[in-house]
């Protein structure tokens, strides 16, 4: 049975070739991105390795270019492809790092609320909705914005990732709590709680090893469709100049500093990154959605 | 003799799988004439409703009749097309369905989703089909119809809305009705007024009405002929009565035989024989010489809840549950708690067990003192090994993400009941003494059918090693085959480990065949509580005759 279960998983991945090919691009993009020291033909950010001499070369197809840049260089010589795969890991590791903060802080506030209820959950989902009534981009500027204020900007600068992470995970853990509230109360009302209780076990081992692994599903849904968000958001904070530093682009400093030089006829430097941030965060979006309709069994 | 109406003919169902199709019906055979009811019984999974289903052409997806046909005075079902079918549905064929509360639309009130129907199916003008809608209510025996009209269904006791569901079949005066379960939902003393009034709507307008059900009492009482089915297939039909006592078929002595009397305690349950594992005695094991005298005592017992407020600044009211003067039940003795729906027998049982706090009066154990003074942890945990519950529900009450071995180590580990290298063979024992394969810890609680995860629950509540077991309809969502199964185990289990046992059920019958004494409850109090058997053969309270009297009753009346 346990091999059906297994089958089916396959089955139904098997019958979406959209979910297929969204899945291969995030495996090859986070590969690719997190080793991007091996797979980058260049390193992008080492002034000893590039040279004024090959800026603004276009895309390896056109006119004047130079075989050794596939997707071009920008201004000051750096290769975009290698910019782009240095850049997609910092996009990747913020977009996954703030998502598992939001998850571990909104699962928290949500089982202590939709388990215990009454006062309890009045204040904690109180707490959650003045923060879900800010946009959570604002809330992340405002992190952001007051560390960037009272750090020296040599720590802020070394620390700008952590700092991301922070931010961006701390504006998005409201639906996660939202989310495992509504399970929780669903599954504290199951017989197989009663049972727990009948048994005597404490309630911490009943919220952690009994509720917890029946609100999953909807939490892993969430959880990617949110990277997605996050990865925006990030790219957002970047292109406004408030995420990461100018020597470490992530995919949203690319776009911001490849913006620039839009009109002047270099557009390789701004489409390529931001081809792949919209396919990175369709990829997400796609592949959380079919793991929705596969946990649905009312779907099936 | 009239007639035939709807005639199946090697009628076959199948649901196409990935994995190979699966034949939910093969080659069923059936003939309804006008003015008779015709029972289709067999349990869960037999293939009885599809067949209800398939007459109306609404197959679920993606099932699709593969062979056979379906005639409606010589018109073939099958050769017509969804438009086609769309049109005879509600003017040739009505259909009941089993649950009351979601077939209705709770946002239009009963008297516009009637009169809507009757506006549709026979085209009247909506002024029209309003007076035939308050005719109709009435006929199906609503009282003051005219008014009741504007109420929407949850103003409506189930068995009224039931009665409104069928006003809604009969809207365009079909000639075939298909009721499904159409009783199941609700309680027995309404349960038989239902009955009556499909069986008089029958006679009175010639219909035919195809009754499916896996209840042999309902059948008894309203069908006039019976099909009884097995894994899709037909395995014995006739005459009601001729079925129900001379059955030919082994499988239909087995599940006639399987249903327990109401009339009489059975000796099968009461005195099973008795069974003895090495088992057994690890389970009896660190239990002191019990004294006789009552193990659990309720005295001033209330439970309130609170109500809906009236309105946005009012107050919360409070509805009293139960509100018993006392009850006790002695060592080793199972005390049966019926009642109908809503009267309070669960939550009596909770607060008997210290699930469920009361309001108001205490709960007090021969071995732990009044349930108010347990309060110390080490206290708490000496009364949860004592006290243990097997529920309804087979489904909700295992944690589907747990294995099973894990499900049944965990409280003997918790309360460490067992060395850690001997937890694995209990857990096998365990499930060896409950009646299934030791291997079948290493499955998860899905890959196991409803009458095996009861038995799963049974052992997980004596992996405690527990003296007192709360049954809280723990044979309600089983086929009557099953529960005969699982009525023995808990018997022979009360026997061997001399446990005491609160079995709360709706169903007087089984109630019967397991209990010392029984206490019957009406909202919230306990009307009569007395030996069993002096009960069931000369009820007192007239509330008590009327349950005995209305519940149908599978063998002779």
């Amino acid at each position: 049975m346990l091999e059906r279960i297994r089958s089916d998983f396959w089955y139904e991945l098997l019958n979406s070739p959209v979910t297929i090919i969204s899945a291969v691009i995030i495996v090859l993009m986070i590969i690719g991105c997190t080793f991007a020291p091996v797979f980058a033909p260049h390193t992008p950010f080492d002034p000893a390795t590039i040279s004024i001499m090959d800026n603004n070369m276009p895309p390896a197809w056109q006119d004047g270019a130079d075989p050794r840049f596939l997707l071009g260089t920008d201004l000051q010589g750096r290769d975009v492809l290698s910019a782009m795969l240095y850049g997609g890991r910092i996009s990747l590791l913020v977009g996954i790092g703030a998502v598992a903060l939001s998850v571990v802080i909104g699962m928290t506030v949500g089982l202590l609320a939709g388990y215990f209820g009454g006062m309890t959950d009045a204040v904690l989902m109180r707490v959650a909705e003045i923060q879900f009534a800010f946009p959570p981009i604002l809330i992340a500027l405002l992190f952001n914005g007051i560390l960037k204020a009272s750090l020296p900007a040599d720590v802020f600068a070394q620390a700008a990732v952590p700092i991301m992470i922070l931010a961006i995970g701390l504006a998005g853990w409201v639906q996660f709590a939202r989310i495992v509230r509504a399970s929780a109360m669903v599954q504290r009302g199951q017989d197989y709680v009663t049972a727990c209780h009948a048994i005597g076990l404490p309630t911490a081992t009943i919220i952690l090893r009994h509720i917890t692994p029946n609100i999953l599903g909807p939490v892993l849904v969430l959880a990617m469709l949110q990277i997605a968000v996050a990865i925006v958001t990030e790219a957002t904070l970047s292109f406004l100049g408030l995420g990461t530093p100018l020597t470490e682009p992530s995919l949203g400093a690319l776009i911001q500093i490849g913006s620039q030089y839009l009109f002047s006829g270099i557009w390789w430097v701004v489409i390529f990154p931001g081809i792949m941030l919209l396919v990175m965060v369709v990829a997400f979006n796609l592949v959380a959605d079919w793991v929705r309709d596969y946990l649905n069994p009312r779907l099936r | 003799m009239t007639e035939i109406l709807c005639r199946t003919k090697d009628l076959k169902i199948t649901f196409p799988h990935r994995l190979g199709d699966f034949t939910a019906v093969h080659g069923f055979d059936m003939e309804v004439r006008r003015g008779e009811i015709v029972g289709l019984i067999g349990e869960s999974g037999a293939g009885k409703s599809t067949i209800g289903n398939a007459i109306m052409g609404l197959l679920s997806h993606p099932g699709k009749v593969s062979g056979g046909r379906i005639d409606l005075e010589g018109e073939n079902l099958i050769d017509l097309s969804d438009a086609a079918m769309a049109r005879l549905r509600g003017r040739r064929i009505g259909m009941i369905f089993q649950d009351p509360m979601t077939s209705l639309n709770p946002l239009m009130t009963v008297g516009d989703q009637l009169a809507e129907s009757i506006a549709l199916l026979r085209d009247l003008p909506m002024s029209e089909a309003r007076k035939m809608a308050a005719d109709r209510l009435d006929g199906v025996g609503i009282p003051d119809a005219a008014s009741r009209m504007g109420q929407y269904p949850h103003e409506f006791s189930g068995g009224m809305r039931q009665r409104v569901v069928i006003a809604l079949a009969m809207a365009g005066d079909p000639d075939l009705l298909i009721a499904d379960e159409p009783t199941t939902a609700l309680d027995v003393s309404v349960q038989k007024q239902v009955l009556d009034l499909i069986r008089s709507i029958c006679v009175e307008r010639s219909l035919g009405v195809i009754l499916v059900t896996h209840d042999m009492g309902v059948i008894a009482e309203t069908a006039d002929r019976v099909y009884v089915m097995r894994h899709g297939k037909l395995v014995e039909t006739g005459p009601t009565a001729q079925v129900i006592h001379t059955p030919t078929e082994q499988y239909t002595q087995d599940l006639i035989a399987a249903i327990p009397s109401i009339e009489r305690r059975e000796d099968r349950f009461r005195n099973p024989a008795q069974k003895t594992g090495e088992i057994d005695q690890w389970l009896l094991q660190g239990h002191k010489d019990e004294s006789s005298g009552d193990y659990v005592t309720a005295s001033a017992l209330t439970k309130d809840f609170a109500t809906r407020k009236k309105s946005f600044w009012g107050k919360a009211g409070t509805f009293r549950a139960v509100d018993i003067p006392g009850l006790s039940i002695k060592r080793g003795e199972v005390l049966g708690l019926v009642g109908e729906s809503g009267s309070g027998k669960s939550t009596l049982g909770r607060m008997m067990t210290g699930l469920v706090l009361p309001t108001s009066g205490n709960v007090r154990y021969d071995d732990h003192g009044p349930l108010a003074d347990v309060r110390s942890r080490a206290r708490r945990k000496a009364l949860r090994r004592d006290v243990q519950v097997v529920f309804q529900d087979p489904y909700s009450s295992l944690n589907g993400r747990m294995r099973v071995d894990h499900i049944l180590a965990e409280p003997i580990r918790f309360h460490g009941l067992a060395a850690r290298s001997d937890i694995p063979r209990l857990v096998g024992a365990l499930l060896e003494r409950v009646g299934l394969p030791a291997a079948a810890g290493r499955k998860f609680p899905h890959q196991f059918s409803g009458g095996q995860r009861q038995r799963i629950c049974i052992a997980r509540a004596l992996s405690v090693r527990p003296r007192f077991l709360l049954c809280d309809e723990p044979t309600s969502a089983l086929d009557v085959s099953i529960q005969a199964d699982m009525l023995a185990l808990l018997m022979e289990l009360r026997r061997s480990l001399g446990l005491t046992m609160l079995f709360v059920s709706h169903d007087l019958a089984v109630v019967r065949q397991v209990s010392d004494r029984v206490a019957v409850m009406k909202q919230g109090k306990i009307v009569e509580c007395r030996e069993a058997e002096a009960l069931y053969d000369s009820p007192e309270n007239d509330y008590t005759r009327m349950l005995l009297a209305t519940a149908p009753r599978a063998t002779g009346h």
